[in-house]
Formats: structure tokens, sequence, C-alpha cells
């Protein structure tokens, strides 16, 4: 198993959390816990899927990202950017323009990462026909899931196929094509990815079956959002934009980021699209238990909606949908009609780019296991019952954890005791093994000094 | 670890809830990925010949450190020739339980592929049992 810790995305600001224990509940992996009132992460459990994020009601949360002056500390600055990205403004504002406004805001060249779908999808295809025994395949697309897998369903990381992600071929093209035609070095060109989600920075910044990312530095969706909007107030109304050329993605290319957007190139036969982790981890259950069969391709997405839902977008997914769909379709149109030709420019580059896309192995790294010795494992199990018979099975919550069997789990692994559980609390009182400061001790020391004051405000 | 689960005739829905159970269990324990899968395959086939081709029964699990030992005890008709059932396509499902796709004949040569001890014991008109034992190593 991996030993070299997680990369996490995801930063708890201590100062502004105020302990609601919202994110706490509603992870999926029960990676958080309270602790002197505020949520702390356990990096071995968390997969950066971002739902906690979501639901801070204070933003305590954050996505930490790379300064975006940083982008001036290269001669060459290319923007990488997911087509998910022109979703997020209105029909009026063009695809152009906004790469107008990118390069007036210091980036040298701009790139769509889709431009390496075709040769992404043929890579793909190419796989599941040399590995006809591997079956099912699951895409490598969303890095939240790769996490997931290798996190909560181990057995199933030999099912992903080790190809770099659409991101990093473009990378890869671009950086070589630059370094060709201008002739400079590596360390000139900065390439920047704008990232929809945490996911996709902790895929950057510790890339799994690979030491080094292609890509420089990570710019959220969000704060480059917020630019190129004030720009284009800037710009105002009838504002007379100069058409500039922009990467030529196909409608499949476009579509990729979209629910199904993947399936619908697979080669597969029986092949499923399922967004929203919860479906995912739903549906993986099933799949690693060998209920359903004749699987051949999965395309899993973290997020509702897929990319348009990641948790750094600008507006609503479905309206971000919507528009994706509305450029796709455009596009299509004009393959239709001979006007845009399915080729690309990074055919040019198709042998060299099919060379390079394989990762390194993707190693488990179960959260689950007790412990590595089956003997020790086993008492420890036995322990988590015991325990767990004499806790409520309320998942309240109070203790700190999100639900019983993870105090219980945490209990055996030294984390907790079996004290921080209020309705134990409340027995041993009746009892008089425990009096009431001690136990007003113990939840000072889960939820803080200040919830343990009367919050009413004295006239 | 002693391990008890009950199945229920005909009670398709929830065929696999005992091995999804196992499956939870075995994989907090550090076995290989490999091996679980091979129980939890096993295991399911058992479970749900207790389901369609019996009337329910009872699943007793033993975890030790070294091997997991399956006992599937199920009230049910019975097998009458067993070597004729663990050939490939055999099968005693009652031509409704074929309707719903099962009884393949697969069931029990499925077994007998994952798992390394099999004993399958059965007297008609009153029921069968199954023993099945997994090394761990």
């Amino acid at each position: 198993m991996e030993k070299t810790p997680f990369f996490h995305a995801l930063k708890i600001d201590e100062d502004t959390c105020i302990g609601c224990s919202r994110c706490m509940k509603i992870c999926p992996t029960e990676a958080l816990r309270v602790r002197d009132g505020k949520a702390v992460l356990m990096p071995d459990r968390c997969i950066d899927c971002g739902n906690c994020f979501k639901v801070c009601p204070t933003r305590s949360i954050y996505i930490e990202q790379d300064d975006f002056e940083n982008i001036f500390n290269f001669p060459i600055r290319v923007a990488l950017v997911p087509a998910v990205f022109m979703g997020q403004f209105p029909n009026d504002i063009t695809v152009s323009r906004i790469y107008g406004i990118l390069k007036d805001l210091g980036f040298t060249h701009v790139l769509e990462t889709e431009s390496s779908i075709p040769i992404y999808t043929a890579a793909k295809n190419k796989y599941a026909a040399e590995n006809p025994d591997i079956r099912p395949l699951i895409s490598t697309f969303c890095p939240a899931i790769v996490r997931l897998i290798q996190v909560k369903f181990p057995g199933l990381t030999d099912n992903l196929i080790p190809l770099r992600a659409p991101l990093d071929i473009t990378a890869m093209y671009i950086r070589r094509k630059i370094k060709e035609e201008m002739d400079l070095k590596d360390d000139q060109i900065g390439i920047f990815y704008i990232t929809p989600c945490a996911a996709k920075i902790a895929a950057v910044k510790n890339p799994v079956g690979e030491e080094k990312s292609l890509v420089d530095g990570v710019i959220n969706m969000d704060s480059l959002y917020n630019r190129v909007y004030h720009e284009i107030k800037k710009q105002g109304h009838g504002y007379k934009e100069q058409k500039l050329p922009v990467s030529q993605l196909s409608a499949d290319g476009v579509l990729t980021s979209l629910t199904n957007g993947e399936r619908r190139l697979s080669d597969a036969h029986h092949s499923y699209s399922i967004d929203e982790i919860h479906n995912v981890i739903e549906f993986l259950e099933k799949v690693e238990n060998e209920e359903i069969e004749d699987v051949d391709f999965l395309e899993l997405r973290a997020c509702d909606q897929s990319c348009p839902g990641g948790i750094l977008t600008c507006d609503n997914r479905f309206l971000i949908c919507e528009r994706v769909f509305g450029r796709a379709r455009k596009i299509a149109d004009r393959e239709r009609k001979g006007e845009q030709t399915k080729d690309h420019e990074l055919e040019e580059e198709r042998n060299y780019l099919m060379r390079h896309m394989k990762v390194g192995e993707i190693h488990p790294r179960s959260m689950l296991v007790l412990d590595d010795n089956i003997a020790v494992a086993l008492e420890k199990m036995k322990k988590i019952d015991e325990y767990r018979a004499r806790l409520p099975q309320t998942d309240c919550g109070i203790c700190g954890a999100p639900t019983c069997d993870a105090l219980a789990r945490d209990i055996v692994c030294d984390n907790a005791e079996l004290t921080d559980c209020v309705f134990i609390q409340r027995n041993l009182e009746a009892r008089g093994n425990m009096d009431v400061q001690e136990s007003l001790k113990i939840m000072e020391v889960i939820w803080g000094k200040a919830k343990m004051n009367d919050y009413v405000k004295k006239k | 670890m002693h391990l008890e689960y009950q199945v229920y005739e005909a009670d398709f829905v929830n065929a696999g809830a005992a091995s999804s159970a196992i499956k939870k269990t075995l994989k907090q324990l550090n076995v290989s990925p490999q091996i679980i899968k091979r129980v939890v395959v096993a295991l399911y086939e058992a479970e749900v010949n207790a389901i369609a081709h019996a009337y329910g029964g009872m699943i007793y699990a033993d975890i030790e450190p070294d091997k997991i030992v399956l006992k599937v005890e199920d009230k049910g008709p019975g097998i009458p020739d067993i070597d004729w059932a663990m050939q490939e396509g055999n099968s005693t499902a009652s031509p409704e339980v074929r309707n719903m796709g099962f009884g393949a004949g697969m069931g029990l040569p499925n077994i007998q592929k994952n798992v390394d001890k099999l004993n399958v014991t059965s007297t008609v008109g009153v029921g069968t049992t199954v023993e099945m034992e997994v090394n761990f190593v």
C-alpha cells in the first residue's frame, strides 16, 4: 500500500470555523471529526470530493490555490482551461471574447483541456481491446473517484484505466509544441490549470501513479471567473470584440465533462455513467459483489451533473450543462456541414502522445483496514462490536464523530473515548459514576469553550 | 469471530445482503482483495441458492486469522444427486425460478472454483448444507 501522504487541497480555516458539524455529517467517507469546537480532517480518508466545502455555512473550508501572480514567473504562460469554464458565462459572451480577456489578464496562450479528447478516447478504447480480461474498466477522468476507489473499494484499483487524464495529455502536447516552435526550455513555460474542483488540484499536486505533474500551478475556477467577469463589466455594453482563434474542440470533446460524455464515445457494449458520489458508492458496492453482470466500462463522476456541478463552478449546474450542450450542438452542426473537420491540431503529435499515455500503477490505500495483521485486526473488530453494542445507534454526532460506528472505530484506534458519547455520560451520571463537571469537561474538549457557555447575551 | 445471517425464501430483493456484510468485515481485516472476491462470489452463489431453490435458511461464518469457514444450511427440496448437480449446466431449479433467470446450473461449479474446501450434503425433502473454506494466505 502507498505510504506517501495524500495531498489535500481542501483546508479548514480554524479562525472562522464555528464547529457546526455539517461537514462532518455529509462527508461520504467519514473523514471529518470535531475537536475543540473545530472541524478536523482525517487525511487518510479524505478523497477531496468537496461535499464539505459545499455545505460549510461560514466558508471555513476553502480550497488552496496558487497565487495568480505566480503566472508572471514564466515568460510563456499557458491557461489550460476546461470547456466547462466557458459554460459559466451567459451565451452572449463568446468563447473568443473570454480568450481575449484571459490574454489581457496575462496569459500568452489559452488552450482548452478537451483538445486531447480524440486521442484520449482512442487510447482508452485501445487499452480496452488489449486487456479483454479486465472488466469493468473504470475511467480515471475524475480524480475524486480514483481516490474513492483507492480508499473505499481497494479491490477495484486494478480496474482503473491507467492512462493520463485529458488535462495532462493536453499539457504534454502544448509544452512540447511551444518548446519546439519557440526553442524554449521547460522552466520558461508555465502551464496553469484552471480547476473546477479540489480533486483536480490534488491530482495535479500529488498525481496518482506519477512523480510529478506536467502542470506548474493551479488557479481556482471561481476566482478566475471573478477576474474575467470584472473585465467584462469594464468593457461595458456594445463592446466590439476582436474575433480570436480558439481551440478547435470537437462536439464530442465539449461534451466529455458532462455526464455520459465519455460513455457515448466508448466502444464498450455495456457501460454505465453515474454521477454524484453517493450514487457511485451504491453502484460500486454492487460491482464489487459481482452482482451486476457484463459491465464493460464505467464512467463515474463525483459531482452531480459531473463537472458543471464541480464545487468551484459559479452558476447553477443545470444552466451550465445547457450552455455546454448548446456549444456542442453548434459545433456538431458545423462538423455535419463540413465547416469544421473532426481532425484536430493535436493530431500532428498523435504518435508521441499515444506513446506517453500510460501512468504507473495505481495502488490501493484502504481506509477500512484495522491492522496489517489479521489476528490483531480480528481482535480490534471484536472490540469495535462490543463498543458498538453499548452505543445508542442514533448517529447524533455529539461525540464529535459522524456515526456511532465511527465512534466505535475511533475508540479502538485510540482516537476517542467511550465517555465522549453523551448517552454514556448521562448513564454514568445517573449511576453516580460521573459528575456533571466531568462530563462538561469532556464536551468542552470536543466542542470548545464557546459552545459550553450560554449563548444568550445578557442585556 | 462468529457471524450469523438468516436468509428468507424467495427474498430476491435482499439476495446478497449476507455476502455484502461479510465482505465489509473482511475488508477491515486486510484480507487481500482477490481472496475477498473469491469468498464473496462463492458465498453469494450459496446464498442465492438457498433463496431461489430452497425455502431459506441460515448462513454461519467463522473468521479465523488464517481462513474463513462458511456454512450455508437451508430447508428445502434438497439435491437428489450431488455429483450430477456439481456439473456445469445441471440444475434442480423449478420452471418458475428458471423463468426468473436462475437455474443456469453454474452456481455449485462456481463455488467449487473459488473455495479451497467444499462439502455439499443433502437430504431430499429436508434441505441442503454447503460447507466452504477459503484460506487467507
